[in-house]
């Protein structure tokens, strides 16, 4: 088929790109058409041939008995990971005892002035609000748990992110050991290495803390190594000159001038470490996570979000102060200020511990789960069922599973299992390059020889079925607030909450919504992948050349006009990265829908946190970060590689 | 220069303070534990709601009776066990029989001990809602369910009949009982407890048929009465080879366990958890006023307790 249009398109259309395109799919196809007879004759098509496979049961178990077994008595325990563990106890206790000895008046009068000094008064009266709103909420010790494990948490975080982040920003070698390994953590859902970390560790802090690590150093390294690396070469070449030792280039220039990189990186590891804190309750981190996830386990949406609010005000808060640290637009204001009013923080400590009233006084609560807890009961009660016209939302995730889910589920299942990884190559080389396609389809095959390639077809399904609907919405959205400034405005408080609320609060409303299987879990994902998509596409519109804009409008282009031909051709780059980041987001939440039906790799994956089973959990896992890889490497333009390195 | 010295202090530091010695994993409590001078219990609480009420009525009285601390960690049935033998929680309140873990921890290790039995027996069945099950009468026998197979398909379920199971940290056999009793149905994995039971209370709202994965005590009941299907009978080793199981599930009695640690050095908090000791109906009780009134659990520990002084007293002295 390939090679009869192909001569045809080439006469036609003589552009590079066409061109190109179709060369690299001509190759493929001359591929396919020796291999897959070849892979048809010596094993069959249909599902992953069972020879090509590994079964990682026993070899599993063995490790895992073995780690039980010894972790009180062997010396890589006692010497190595018990002091780890130790440490990590300590520093949370530390910071702990350290908030509560300040109570809440001396945390939130100091958190005031931080926000303060960084980024001024506004911020910081928002950033009393906030503390003030967590104790209201009958949530100040969770609170206060949850701070100190941050606090922990990302100062590890951003030690390994930095140290990591020099070594790539100084050393070519160690930049291209390093970036695969980022480009694969970028990608990770945070479930799928739970259960390792456990079962070293154990349920409990230090799990939590080194989980929380694991997901948020990256951003770290990333933007420590960018900043160093786009540093002006003329100061450095001024400092050179002035006889400067390496060190002291490293420490006077390019450090200083990687500033906002450096800070960037800070806000996006806390950012990151955040979301982790709900996660990481499933591996007993306590805190505000341990509150939703309690409240879940009775169905108690407005207990869940009562434990939820606050985490959403500190990302707020940790995002604006950081953002406004990263700007640089440090208030003028004279020492004698600065010192005053921190004086006046402590004072106000101080004065309350005297008082007594070092605890949040349990008075001063305000009870936010019933009213929310029958709002949502009525909203489920008159949406599940009987909506005259359109039916209710069971009949709608009953039709989205019936006519979605399972013929793209029976398709993928279905098809040979070659034509998948040509498939994947094909998409992959076509946005990307070769070695963007080439780790695509070794992703894909290692997913065939741990064993899990029916699942992990399941899951693919639920995930493509979910993009879709993202993105025909979140495009939508996008478009619109691009058009309209005050549509923009309505929506980014919106946007900022959906970003930051911890997955698993919406999770119930989805199924008392949708009913349990894959349906809900695909409608928790486009929850949580839609503000970014909305939001990149929003910018990328927003960006076009207003030039280019001006001249179409003069030729006498319609509004619509404008956007299809100019617009969206022009923010094609924004709008790939937008769908890269969906399916990135989209598959983080699928996997997280293993709790609430989504069965495949996602319920695997809680299975074998549920079971301490590390065999299934593992290979789940393992499999869950191939699919992300693969899902990432397709959708990842050719020219995002090129930028990153600048 | 300056760098490097205190480069060298800090190392130094670190060193002193981790001792240079061994630091076993296993005599770590959690960092929350313990703050400002307090005696502080960590107790365990599992997803399901009867073990949250066992927790607060535990809670309300080691606060309120005993001046303790208490901090509650959610942890799933088997990693429990791994917790407990760690010390990062200091007891378990109701286990329903896991014999590997039991084998491992109290018996090999040693790092676990019995806190005997809860006063509550636990089972686990298959069960149908009361209103289909009057009307269809024959389907409280396994042998006639897959009459009924069309009449509880699901979307989920494909051609077949659902049978919905609930969090994948429960004991569960029914894969293999579909499979071995030639059941016309599909077994879809509700994945939390949570998920189940508020597709349970959506099914019941609509007086639509279902078929579940349930176990007993449970306050669900209360709400939704369900009637049970029988399997085929329990026996004594029946379901020793998971892929074979074809019988119904035992009727457990369910236990307690402290970490072996706190059992010895815990004080009256160990001496009044050994002592916990309370029925079905006063654990219906208090779950329902968690999950259904929606009342925290303490307010509804706080209510069990005014009116069960009797009861509760014995477990102090």
């Amino acid at each position: 088929m390939a090679t009869v249009t192909a001569p045809a398109l080439r006469a036609t259309l003589p552009g590079v790109l066409k061109h190109r395109a179709v060369r690299k799919l001509l190759l493929l196809a001359l591929v396919a058409a020796v291999l897959a007879p070849l892979a048809h004759a010596r094993w069959h098509s249909g599902t992953w041939p069972a020879a090509l496979t590994v079964d990682l049961t026993d070899p599993l178990t063995h490790v895992s008995d073995w780690i039980i077994d010894n972790r009180d008595s062997h010396p890589l325990f006692l010497y190595f990971f018990g002091h780890i563990s130790n440490g990590v106890v300590l520093s949370v206790r530390a910071v702990y005892l350290f908030l509560l000895a300040a109570g809440w008046a001396g945390v939130t009068a100091l958190a005031a002035f931080v926000a303060w000094r960084t980024a001024g008064v506004r911020l910081a009266l928002g950033t009393a609000a906030a503390f003030l709103t967590c104790g209201l909420l009958g949530m100040w010790v969770p609170t206060m748990q949850t701070l100190a494990l941050m606090v922990v948490a990302v100062l590890a975080s951003v030690a390994v992110g930095a140290v990591l982040g020099l070594a790539a920003g100084l050393s070519d070698r160690m930049d291209r050991a390093l970036r695969p390994v980022l480009d694969t953590m970028q990608v990770l859902p945070a479930f799928a290495y739970l259960l390792p970390v456990v079962l070293v560790f154990g349920i409990g802090v230090p799990a939590a803390v080194l989980a929380t690590v694991v997901y948020a150093a990256p951003p770290m390294a990333r933007l420590t190594s960018l900043g160093l690396r786009g540093a002006d070469k003329e100061v450095l070449e001024a400092v050179e000159s002035l006889g400067a030792t390496a060190r002291q280039r490293l420490l006077t220039a390019r450090i200083p001038l990687a500033r906002r990189e450096l800070l960037l990186g800070l806000n996006q590891t806390i950012m990151m470490a955040l979301s982790m804190a709900v996660i990481a309750s499933v591996i007993g981190g306590g805190g505000l996570g341990d509150r939703v996830y309690q409240a879940l386990a009775s169905v108690d949406v407005g207990a869940a979000l009562a434990a939820g609010i606050p985490i959403v005000l500190l990302a707020v808060v940790l995002d604006r102060v950081t953002a406004a640290a990263g700007r640089g637009t440090e208030p003028a204001h004279g020492r004698p200020t600065t010192y005053a009013l921190l004086a006046a923080a402590v004072a106000v400590a101080v004065a309350v511990r005297l008082a007594g009233r070092l605890d949040w006084p349990d008075a001063w609560t305000v009870a936010v789960a019933e009213p929310v807890n029958r709002v949502v009961d009525w909203m489920t009660d008159h949406l599940y069922s009987g909506v005259p016209v359109i039916g209710g939302t069971a009949d709608w995730a009953g039709r989205f599973t019936t006519w979605v889910l399972d013929p793209v589920r029976d398709g993928l299942q279905g098809l040979p299992w070659w034509s998948v990884l040509l498939l994947v190559a094909a998409l992959a080389w076509l946005i990307g390059t070769w070695r963007t396609a080439l780790t695509a389809v070794l992703a894909m095959a290692a997913i065939g020889v741990l064993g899990v390639w029916e699942p992990s077809m399941d899951t693919l399904s639920q995930v493509l079925a979910a993009v879709a609907v993202t993105l025909v919405l979140g495009f939508a959205t996008g478009v619109a607030a691009a058009r309209d400034d005050r549509v923009e405005r309505l929506l980014r408080p919106v946007l900022d909450v959906f970003q930051t609320m911890p997955q698993f609060v919406y999770l119930i409303p989805v199924v008392a919504l949708f009913g349990v299987g894959r349906a809900p879990a695909v409608a928790a994902a486009v929850v949580y992948a839609l503000p970014a998509v909305v939001r990149i596409t929003t910018q990328g519109l927003r960006q076009v050349d207003p030039a280019a804009l001006e001249s179409a409008r003069s030729l006498g282009a319609t509004g619509g006009q404008q956007l299809r031909q100019v617009q969206l051709p022009l923010a094609r780059p924004a709008l790939l990265l937008a769908l890269n980041q969906g399916v990135v987001l989209v598959l983080a939440v699928v996997i997280i829908g293993g709790l609430v039906g989504g069965g495949a790799l996602g319920y695997d994956a809680v299975f074998g946190l549920a079971q301490g089973d590390l065999a299934t959990g593992l290979v789940a896992g393992a499999a869950i970060v191939c699919l992300g890889l693969m899902l990432d490497r397709v959708t990842q333009p050719a020219d995002r590689r090129a930028k990153k390195g600048a | 220069m300056r760098l490097r010295t205190t480069t060298a202090a800090a190392a130094a530091g670190l060193l002193l303070l981790t001792g240079c010695g061994a630091a076993d994993m296993t005599e770590q409590a959690s960092p929350f534990a313990n703050a400002q001078g307090a005696r502080t219990v960590t107790l365990s609480v599992q997803s399901w709601v009867g073990a949250q009420a066992n927790v607060a009525v535990a809670r309300y009285l080691l606060e309120h009776e005993l001046g303790y601390r208490v901090d509650t960690v959610q942890v799933d049935e088997v990693p429990a066990w791994d917790a407990l033998s760690q010390g990062r929680v200091d007891a378990l309140l109701e286990d329903w029989g896991h014999p590997d873990q039991e084998q491992r921890y109290v018996v090999d290790k040693k790092t676990i001990a019995r806190g005997g039995d809860l006063g509550v027996t636990g089972h686990i069945g298959w069960y149908v809602p009361t209103y289909f099950a009057k009307a269809h009468p024959d389907v409280t026998d396994w042998k006639n369910l897959n009459k009924y197979a069309s009449q509880f398909r699901t979307p989920e379920s494909g051609g077949k009949g659902q049978l919905m199971d609930g969090s994948p940290s429960y004991v569960t056999n029914d894969k293999a009982l579909v499979e071995n009793l030639n059941l016309d149905y599909q077994v879809v994995f509700a994945g939390s407890e949570a998920a189940q039971i508020t597709q349970i209370r959506r099914f019941a709202q609509e007086k639509k048929p279902f078929l579940t994965y349930w176990y007993s005590p449970q306050w669900l009941f209360e709400k939704v009465p369900m009637t049970e299907v029988k399997l085929p009978a329990y026996e004594d080793g029946c379901d020793a080879d998971p892929e074979k199981v074809a019988c119904g599930y035992p009727r457990t009695p369910l236990q307690k366990y402290l970490n072996a640690d706190f059992a010895r050095t815990g004080g009256k908090a160990a001496a009044f958890l050994k002592k916990f000791r309370w029925t079905t109906e006063d654990q219906n009780m208090v779950s329902l006023l968690i999950a259904d009134r929606k009342l925290t659990p303490e307010e509804a520990a706080k209510r069990w307790v005014d009116s069960h002084e009797s009861t509760w007293r014995t477990w102090l002295s």
